[in-house]
């Protein structure tokens, strides 16, 4: 057993019998003489937001090199996905960005929809507006508790999980899980929108802007915030686009460019709302832009309700070929219990080609890449993911600043270490 | 001074030191700050407002495996991972206990490919296994009191 080895050579994993040598190129010459310090951060680490591991070069407490070392969570999950139908696969895209599993659910969904050239009805997509943005305020909630703690201000947590809850007791109410909720899927939803879901959602529309006045109370003109946020982690926009940083992270540095807008999904041209920008591209920039992007995306949510209430119709594609037929036709209609077979057994043929779709999530842009083989599973599928490319920029957004500033620049561009692995 | 000049003579109480020592290690156990995955978004949630894992004594996460007594193990346990999850359980001192939080590091999970460990029971002994995907704040704080039950059947013979 492969493991069992690895146990058992953990003794001699931890006499280090290498030498500098094996570090040439990759950091200075001056950490090989010893006059800058190595410095080893993670993998279990509280503010490396999971399990990433830097290795740090130190001159005093300014950084001179920053290695990132990923592959912690490594998950195998799109080789795994190459070996499940399209239906089958979706529940294994929840678990990259364990934070927003919704988006990712989308991104894939959405993917699949290109190839088969499938429509969603438009109460479907509205409900995916709904479920995208409330995930992306439960995303934002974490990273904000998380972020305040890794700077020192404890109490943000306990307010930011209190509305978290609530946004898990509505996924819940959907899709009967609160986290992984598998619900946006290949042709709309799973399920429509229970009665007590609209009463529940406008109760917290109608909260939510006052506790985001509270969490800016707490933090916003917070002399020791602004001090250990103002000027720090500077991403110039050349930079920030020559790496292909989205999401805030690229808009703390001013480059307008978010998905929504940029290429609208799910109706999304349809919806009245703003995307904020920042000025200096610091941590405290892309702090305000996640604060601002809750209200955005509470306008959103008021527009989707709204329209929630007065469309009607299905919510999934009718395509039975495709997409489940209703569970009230199975007692009616053999057809229906032909399909339901055929869909849970072998799923269905996807076309052999190749296609790309990217949508907007928390982060920033998370992309799927299908390659289907014109059978019930696909050749290749593969995720581009925002994590993966922010850690990539790490290096350059963390030189020169000091050894404590390295918490708040990893927790102001927001990475996953799921999402990253995978 | 303290209770007892606020509550009168309060006479003498007779206990066992077993009895004793495992109320002290069940009222004040401290977990490792220690996250892998998605259970540990869910493990956040329990020790948040809404559930509160300070209500056992646990608020306390130690971000040092030598000042925990509990390792949360909450998430999929990679094969690159499992040597430092392994290092971190031995620099626990002892009494250490181990829960194993969801199903990825109760036995591998969703996952059965090349990259994710089979249980995290492969490499280090679990005292109390929790199900679900993730499993729900109620559900580890179930957990978590199993373990108490069964640290207060610790015995002294036991102990060694």
């Amino acid at each position: 057993m492969a493991v069992a080895e690895q146990t058992q050579s953990i003794e001699e994993q931890r006499r280090w019998e290498g030498s500098l040598d094996q570090l040439r190129g990759l950091v200075s010459e001056r950490a090989i003489t010893g006059e800058t310090m190595l410095l080893n951060m993670g993998p279990h680490h509280p503010s490396t937001h999971g399990v990433l591991r830097l290795l740090l070069e130190l001159d005093g407490e300014q950084i001179v090199s920053c290695l990132p070392d990923i592959g912690f969570l490594h998950t195998g999950i799109e080789k795994s996905l190459e070996d499940k139908s399209y239906e089958k696969a979706l529940p294994l895209t929840d678990r990259m960005d364990y934070l927003s599993p919704m988006s990712n659910n989308m991104a894939y969904a959405a993917a699949v929809e290109k190839l088969l050239d499938l429509d969603v009805p438009e109460r479907g997509q509205i409900i995916r507006v709904v479920c995208l943005e409330l995930a992306r305020c439960a995303s934002h909630l974490v990273w904000l508790g998380t972020h305040a703690i890794d700077m020192g201000a404890m109490s943000v947590l306990l307010y930011a999980f209190r509305e978290r809850e609530r946004i898990l007791g509505m996924f819940e109410m959907l899709s009967g899980q609160r986290m992984m909720s598998s619900y946006i899927r290949p042709g709309g939803v799973w399920r429509d929108v229970p009665d007590d879901f609209l009463p529940t959602i406008k109760q917290f529309l109608n909260d939510f802007p006052y506790k985001v006045d509270d969490y800016e109370a707490l933090l916003t003109k917070n002399p020791i915030w602004k001090d250990r946020a103002q000027g720090v982690g500077v991403i110039e926009p050349d930079v920030a686009l020559a790496y292909g940083m989205t999401g805030p992270a690229l808009r703390g540095s001013g480059v307008n460019w978010d998905l929504r807008k940029a290429q609208p999904y799910c109706g999304y041209e349809t919806y009245d709302f703003n995307v904020p920008l920042g000025e200096h591209g610091d941590v405290y920039d892309r702090y305000l832009i996640r604060i601002h992007e809750f209200r955005e995306s509470m306008k959103i949510l008021n527009q989707a309700v709204a329209r929630l209430e007065t469309v009607k119709g299905p919510y999934r594609s009718q395509n039975n070929k495709y997409c489940p037929p209703l569970r009230s036709e199975l007692g009616q209609s053999m057809e229906a219990v032909i399909h339901h077979f055929k869909l849970w057994t072998y799923g269905y043929d996807a076309p052999d080609e190749e296609i790309y779709n990217a949508i907007e999530s928390p982060r920033g842009e998370i992309g799927c890449y299908i390659h289907g083989t014109g059978a019930n599973k696909p050749r290749r599928v593969h995720f581009k993911t925002p994590s993966f490319i922010h850690i990539s920029a790490l290096p350059v957004v963390s030189k020169g600043y000091l050894l404590a500033d390295m918490v708040a620049i990893i927790g102001s561009v927001d990475i996953v270490l799921g999402d990253c692995d995978r | 001074m303290g209770v007892s000049s606020k509550l009168g003579n309060l006479g003498i109480v007779t206990t066992t030191v077993e009895q004793a020592v495992n109320h002290a290690r069940t009222g004040a156990m401290w977990p490792l700050l220690f996250g892998l995955a998605c259970c540990a978004i869910e493990y956040m949630s329990s020790q948040a407002s809404s559930y509160d894992l300070s209500r056992f004594g646990m608020e306390l996460n130690r971000a040092t495996p030598r000042q925990a007594d509990l390792l949360i193990v909450s998430g999929r346990l990679t094969r690159k991972m499992a040597p430092v999850v392994r290092q971190l359980y031995d620099q626990m001192a002892e009494p250490k206990w181990v829960i194993s939080m969801g199903d990825c590091a109760s036995c591998g999970g969703v996952y059965n490919n090349y990259a994710i460990v089979q249980g995290v029971d492969e490499i280090i002994p679990v005292d109390v296994y929790v199900a679900g995907c993730p499993p729900r704040p109620e559900q580890l704080l179930h957990g978590i009191l199993t373990l108490h039950e069964k640290v207060k059947g610790e015995r002294i013979a036991d102990w060694a």
